[in-house]
């Protein structure tokens, strides 16, 4: 039996539309908009001012802090102004925006294709290069990945799990990237082992990906100490706390790290962009990100600019089309709505999702008759049916008792409600309650 | 016979005891309470509505009781009247404060701010604040939602369908501030309620620059700083693109509100100018409703296309 997560969990339709389509390359934008927050923690601070000229790969905003990444340049031009532009959620943030002139890359980029399997950088610098890189972990929530390297003192890592699972429905960017760079993947893995001095890694691939297993374990022959793990397409797989407790047997304990049980979660496209960073000299500034959906003529992958609008990815896949109500960005389960089509791509677009008036329609919200669904779906053993009134009353307290804290936000319990309740959306609320109180607590 | 009467004696010598032990018990945990708060609490409104920043009336008399001097306290819904009767209560002197009342300074109604996208989400402005910017340009003004409303205990507020904002009902505002806790954007404020209860305020509290501001909403204050420069009594400030105007310096000579360019600055309940300004038509004169506005022009308004949902959703 393949392996999976102890409690919980979904199947949604897998809706894989653009799993056979290979990786294009968009066009480079003729303005790119650069958001300084393309990652969790800090904002990162602008280095550059209107009228500097900016190569590609050139550091344009400068870490801030621990948790925080430097954002670099990925276009060359002129910066055109520094302002408040409009982001993903509608909020104006400070954003760069450049004018394109020609792709002109600083010169210690590698672009060529060769394979480099030599890893001749220590422990330290690997982290410190990837720092510098601007990597965060490139699933979604963009958390940077250096500090993910940095063990804290005391604690040892044992495994690296790798996610390719690719849990949600719809996307298909990591697959396309695995079978289309699996040995740089796995020079990547064997980079960021060495960063955390272990001897052993576990890809989890979902068994919906059958042509990525078997394309990855046969690569995976070549490196020691990799192996790839066939996991149960179940919903959320790709959980950081699931995909440990499906890869290995080990539950993370309530409101502690992964660490705490010897393991550190990357993701497979976060491997990639270490392996360039390293290897290539390439720092983060473009990925690949699906776009997708029933009605669109040619859901497909690309590797973008950051800084792209979405409407040229929208453009290249063939036009927006006619019956679309909502675009989301990022896949069908946690992804959030875009309130417009001329914001940025950034670091964290892992999809884009076009979805029709009828599959999204939210129906209204109706009484809760106790079935416990949402309780049997929950991959964190929570009540949501109960998280959600205690929210909807403030009762902030008891939130925290009963764990909100521990909420994944993967939205089974609202996928799988009978009665429509909006339980992940009230759960939400309460979470940043709680978490704005415990921190003002210490 | 006898065992009857011995019974009834057996009784009665228990109950006595018992009685007596009762009496020294509590005597002995006896808390001594303030007679007085029970008073204070009596001339309360018991509205327990908590504007007063204390746990209910009782809570509040019990603050009122203990302090030494209660010029600083007071009681939003009583007002001067019953603060000055639990000032002859309590023996100490009442400062009697100006009664306030809760405003709404937003005015982007739907044909002052259009729409450039549809909320599907969870009915609460919260939530909405927590996801995005809201459905329209603005990312400041209100969302509509009427979480303000739900948190209004005194029927004081309602939502207007044509405007799609909430109507606060001068006379039931009682002033004990639960909307403004409850506004995620901040844009209720309690402010004086003024002679009358003519007031003068700006109706916006967009922080956005001019140019933005006023894309987003026909009547946003742009930051002009225009009644700033026109206000004889300084009552004026301009921060972050957005003027305030104090109240406690404010003499509603309203000059400010003919000189604002986008209307953005309103008078309450006055009475019609005599001589209308040559510029413009006088603002609102009995709520903040909708001012005859240009239709914005075709390159703010959305295309349709563009109208792109705001909210999370697991489909």
């Amino acid at each position: 039996m393949l392996k999976t997560f102890s409690i919980g969990g979904i199947h949604p339709e897998e809706n894989k539309l653009s799993a056979q389509s290979a990786i294009q390359e968009l066009p480079i934008p003729k303005i790119a908009t650069i958001p300084i927050a393309q990652h969790i923690g800090a904002p990162a601070k602008a280095i550059v001012k209107k009228g500097d000229e900016v190569k590609v790969g050139q550091v344009i905003a400068q870490s801030s802090g621990f948790v925080s990444a430097n954002i670099h340049s990925s276009v060359s031009g002129t910066v055109f102004k520094v302002d408040d532009v409009m982001d993903a959620t509608g909020f104006r943030r400070t954003s760069i925006i450049i004018k394109v002139d020609g792709d002109e890359w600083l010169e210690h980029i590698d672009r060529s294709e060769d394979l480099v399997t030599e890893i001749t950088q220590t422990k330290e610098e690997i982290i410190k290069r990837v720092g510098d890189a601007g990597i965060v972990g490139l699933g979604g929530a963009t958390f940077p990945a250096h500090v993910k390297l940095s063990v804290p003192p005391g604690k040892t890592a044992e495994v690296l799990v790798i996610n390719a699972v690719e849990c949600e429905p719809y996307l298909t960017s990591d697959h396309r990237v695995m079978l289309e760079k699996a040995d740089e993947i796995m020079v990547g893995i064997e980079i960021l082992m060495k960063a955390l001095e272990v001897k052993k890694a576990i890809i989890g691939i979902e068994n919906n990906k059958p042509d990525a297993i078997a394309h990855m374990t046969q690569v995976a022959t070549k490196y020691s100490g990799i192996e790839v793990c066939p996991l149960k397409t179940q919903y959320p797989q790709g959980g950081e706390k699931q995909l440990i407790s499906a890869t290995m047997k080990r539950e993370v304990p309530s409101g502690a790290l992964p660490i705490e049980v010897g393991a550190v979660v990357q993701n497979v496209g976060t491997a990639f962009a270490v392996y360039e960073a390293i290897q290539k000299n390439k720092p983060l500034f473009e990925r690949v990100a699906t776009i997708t959906g029933k009605s669109l003529k040619n859901p497909s992958n690309w590797k973008f600019r950051v800084g792209t609008p979405v409407s040229d990815i929208i453009e290249a896949a063939g036009g927006l089309p006619e019956d679309t109500a909502k675009i989301v960005g990022g896949g069908p389960m946690m992804g959030k709505a875009l309130v417009s089509v001329d914001v940025p791509l950034t670091k964290g677009s892992s999809g884009l999702l076009l979805l029709a008036e009828e599959e999204t329609a939210r129906k209204a919200t109706k009484a809760c008759i106790r079935c416990g669904k949402c309780v049997s779906v929950c991959p964190m053993g929570l009540e949501p049916y109960l998280l959600m009134v205690l929210a909807d009353k403030k009762e902030y307290e008891r939130l925290e008792n009963d764990a909100v804290m521990d909420c994944i936000e993967c939205g089974s319990c609202s996928f799988t409600c009978p009665a429509t309740r909006p339980l992940l959306d009230y759960i939400r609320l309460g979470k940043g309650k709680v978490g704005q109180i415990m921190r003002a607590r210490k | 016979m006898n065992i009857i009467v011995i019974t009834i004696l057996a009784l009665c010598a228990i109950g006595v005891a018992a009685a007596i032990i009762l009496y020294f018990v509590a005597q002995k945990f006896k808390v001594y309470e303030d007679p007085r708060i029970d008073e204070v609490e009596e001339a309360l409104p018991a509205a327990n509505c908590g504007g007063c920043g204390y746990p209910g009336c009782r809570g509040f008399a019990e603050a009122l009781v203990k302090a030494d001097d209660i010029s600083n306290f007071n009681c939003p819904v009583g007002g001067a009247a019953v603060m000055s009767h639990v000032g002859g209560i309590l023996g100490h002197d009442v400062k009697a404060a100006d009664p306030t009342v809760a405003v709404i300074r937003c005015n982007g109604t739907c044909d002052n701010r259009p729409k450039t996208n549809i909320y599907d989400g969870a009915t609460s402005c919260t939530i909405a604040a927590s996801l995005y910017s809201g459905d329209t340009g603005c990312q400041h003004g209100c969302l509509g939602l009427g979480e303000c409303v739900d948190a209004c205990n005194f029927d004081a507020m309602y939502m207007d369908k044509e405007t799609g904002l909430p109507v606060i009902i001068e006379d039931k505002c009682v002033s004990c501030g639960a909307c403004v806790k409850a506004c995620p954007n901040s844009i209720i404020e309690l402010r004086k309620k003024g002679p009358k209860s003519r007031r003068i305020f700006v109706s916006c509290v967009n922080k956005d620059k001019g140019g933005v501001a006023k894309k987003a909403c026909s009547v946003a204050c742009i930051g002009c700083g225009k009644c700033v420069k026109e206000c004889p009594f300084d009552a004026i400030t301009l921060e972050n693109n957005l003027a305030y105007i104090d109240y406690n310096k404010c003499k509603l000579c309203r000059k400010c509100v003919i000189v604002c360019p986008t209307n953005a600055i309103h008078e309450l309940n006055f009475p019609p100018r005599k001589e209308k300004p040559a510029t413009k038509p006088t603002a609102a004169t009995v709520k903040p409703v909708a001012k005859p506005v240009a239709k914005p022009e075709a390159d703010t308004a959305v295309k349709s296309e563009d109208k792109e949902n705001g909210t999370s959703d697991n489909k």
